[in-house]
């Protein structure tokens, strides 16, 4: 599955562990699914979405 | 990396198990050497050492639980199937060459415990390769 995860946060000048401390997960799970190597579950994609006020398919999109 | 809860707990957890099997361990040896008990008591004597043991185990199991980074999570259940997965490897393989009478019979000291935790070692390094940090990544 493909993300904008890395560029959402690169807009806001957060590193991975910034993100991850406001997701109250590690930087390696941010670094996981910013590459690719991890899908989230429902609930931590919701909460990713909720946290950049944007909806779960504008931030994941299945990899055609 | 900041440890999570999960991993604070479950550190403390494992340094009062590890120090309470190495008292036991020693214990029971002594009372062994000094003071050999008479069965049945000696059976419960006997396996005092083990009981921290299962304690270590408790503890990997309980991380599992407790640990609420998804990821993190997904990574240590990987790090114990594999420990698993090496243990009855071993395990299997030695029992076929002690069947055989390749080696000899016996264990050496060498149980199914402590190859599970070399294979719980072997896995972290395994991770550290093949997780997203690492250089297979």
């Amino acid at each position: 599955m493909k993300n904008h995860l890395k560029s959402l946060r690169a807009e806001r000048g957060w590193s991975q562990q910034d993100l991850g401390d406001r997701l109250q997960i590690s930087r390696q799970s941010v670094n996981a699914i910013e590459t690719g190597k991890y899908d989230p579950s429902l609930p931590l994609a919701f909460r990713i979405a909720a946290l950049f006020g944007a909806k779960i398919e504008e931030i994941f999109e299945a990899e055609a | 990396m900041s440890r999570s809860p999960a991993i604070v707990r479950y550190l403390r957890r494992l340094a009062g198990f590890m120090l309470v099997y190495m008292i036991l361990i020693f214990a029971t040896g002594y009372v062994f050497r000094h003071m050999p008990p008479e069965k049945p008591f000696a059976y419960l004597v006997a396996v005092l050492p083990a009981l921290p043991i299962l304690g270590v185990f408790w503890t990997i199991f309980r991380l599992l639980v407790e640990e609420t980074d998804e990821y993190m999570r997904m990574m240590f259940v990987r790090q114990s199937l594999f420990a698993t997965a090496f243990c009855l490897t071993i395990m299997t393989m030695w029992e076929f060459l002690q069947n055989y009478e390749v080696v000899p019979a016996g264990h050496g000291g060498f149980g199914a415990a402590f190859f599970w935790f070399m294979g719980l070692g072997i896995g972290a390094i395994w991770n550290r390769f093949t997780g997203t940090d690492g250089p297979c990544a």
